[in-house]
């Protein structure tokens, strides 16, 4: 039944579904998960590396993995350039869009790339035109109703990629987005793109915020400790690897199949986009092992 | 006419933005940039003297002077026309840092009685205002109750 009404983009089926944007959303299901988590002092996101064959020309990593950069957007035209080529060189899944603004995608990453160049666009255009940085939700609904013209007009194939969008402006602070091909988009506390998403935000439904009790666990009925209670980036940074072992399901995690990243501000109130290297990610591989060994279930 | 197209895409940002505001330096950039896009095709033949008040700036008020090719300066004071002339320097002696919106207003009237003695032209009616958090205000100065 589907099948006469499927082919092109801009029809609807009889039921009122656009078929072509559904197996959009279908073709992210089977790309690699990522994950992003609101901290109080900050964002971070993960990401499954699905490429790591040991052929893959090596990353350049060291000085390049971490950018400091001014919320102000407006300093030298260079190295903002130099800033973001160099991070897609380092990067399978995470790039920068903007001093403030950094995204993980998952599904086509083909595709992903011209989304990606449009939204760096925009945010340049808006910082040349305002000489300030662009606000987050601004620039994603930018990115969106591009997506979403190809879900109406062209007879052209949507997007395949879901984004998972991280940035910091001064009247919300940090926030996180996801977007999909349909071109829609919401602001969330945390979240999961890609494959085993539904399993990934069930975990997260239930470790998010949620106050540790050591011991008593269920004494209160108090509504004040129902509250959520936002993690710090480093908290934020062992659940978001939690929640990846659960997507992964079965795979052993290591640096080499995951990217983690952080996003946070410097003393100066400047965002810092920080992709951990090897090392920095086997440290809090290894945190949240010896947690849930001495947590017994969960 | 340029007054209204640069007013009104204000507006249009805050309706297309949930109700953001864009801050004094944004609002200067935008105009600014718009006046240096036409000045290569089809010039608006105007200055501009734009100030507003911020909570996120220290002192609350900021100050653009812009002109039709395309200058912006931030400045703690400014004035465009043949006011200029007799104006500018009078500041130069009369403000400095921290007054108060009395002394900033005398400041002004000085001017304004400047003119009146020295400019060739006969003005005898100012509107002077003011912009703070509580948003604008007119005050008057000159004879004519049309004018306010």
């Amino acid at each position: 039944m589907a099948r006469r009404y499927d082919s092109s983009t801009t029809t609807f089926s009889p039921e009122g579904r656009l078929h072509q944007v559904e197996y959009a959303i279908e073709a992210i299901n089977n790309a690699g998960t990522s994950v992003g988590i609101l901290a109080k002092d900050g964002v971070v996101m993960a990401s499954e590396r699905k490429i790591t064959s040991g052929l893959l020309a090596p990353a350049k990593v060291s000085a390049a993995s971490i950018f400091v950069s001014s919320a102000a957007c407006v300093d030298n035209s260079t190295s903002y350039t130099n800033q973001l080529l160099i991070h897609s060189k380092t990067s399978e899944k995470i790039y920068k869009l903007c001093p403030h603004a950094t995204c993980t995608v998952a599904g086509l990453t083909a595709d992903a790339n011209i989304l990606i160049d449009q939204a760096r666009l925009r945010a340049g255009r808006y910082a040349y035109q305002y000489q300030e940085p662009i606000p987050i939700e601004n620039l994603v609904e930018h990115v969106c109703n591009y997506k979403q013209a190809y879900t109406q007009y062209g007879g052209l194939r949507p997007f395949g990629v879901a984004f998972l969008f991280a940035g910091y402006d001064e009247t919300h602070g940090f926030q996180l987005y996801q977007s999909d091909p349909s071109g829609n988009y919401s602001g969330w506390k945390a979240t999961v793109i890609g494959a085993n998403n539904q399993a990934g935000k069930s975990l997260l439904k239930t470790e998010y915020g949620a106050k540790k009790n050591d011991g008593d666990e269920m004494k209160t009925d108090d509504p004040a400790s129902e509250e959520v209670e936002m993690p710090d980036v480093a908290e934020a940074l062992r659940l978001a690897v939690k929640v990846l072992n659960k997507t992964m399901d079965g795979a052993v995690a290591s640096p080499e199949k995951l990217e983690l990243f952080t996003m946070s501000l410097d003393e100066e109130g400047n965002c810092v986009h920080k992709i951990l290297n090897a090392k920095e990610s086997a440290a809090v591989i290894a945190e949240v092992e010896a947690e849930t060994a001495t947590s017994g279930d969960t | 006419m340029n007054d209204r197209y640069i007013s009104k895409n204000l507006k249009l940002y805050e309706l297309s933005n949930d109700g953001l505001k864009l801050s004094t330096h944004a609002q200067a950039n935008f105009c600014r940039g718009e006046l240096a896009k036409a000045l290569r095709k089809g010039p608006y033949q105007v200055n501009v003297i734009l100030g507003g008040y911020d909570a996120k700036v220290p002192t609350g008020g900021s100050l653009y002077v812009m002109d039709y090719l395309g200058s912006c300066a931030k400045v703690n004071y400014g004035a465009q026309g043949y006011a200029s002339n007799f104006c500018l320097s009078i500041m130069d002696r009369d403000w400095e840092e921290g007054l108060t919106e009395e002394q900033a207003v005398k400041i002004v009237e000085h001017c304004i009685r400047e003119l009146q003695m020295r400019f060739l032209i006969n003005q005898s009616n100012f509107i002077i205002k003011v912009i703070d958090k509580d948003g604008l205000r007119t005050l008057k100065f000159g004879a004519d109750p049309a004018d306010n």
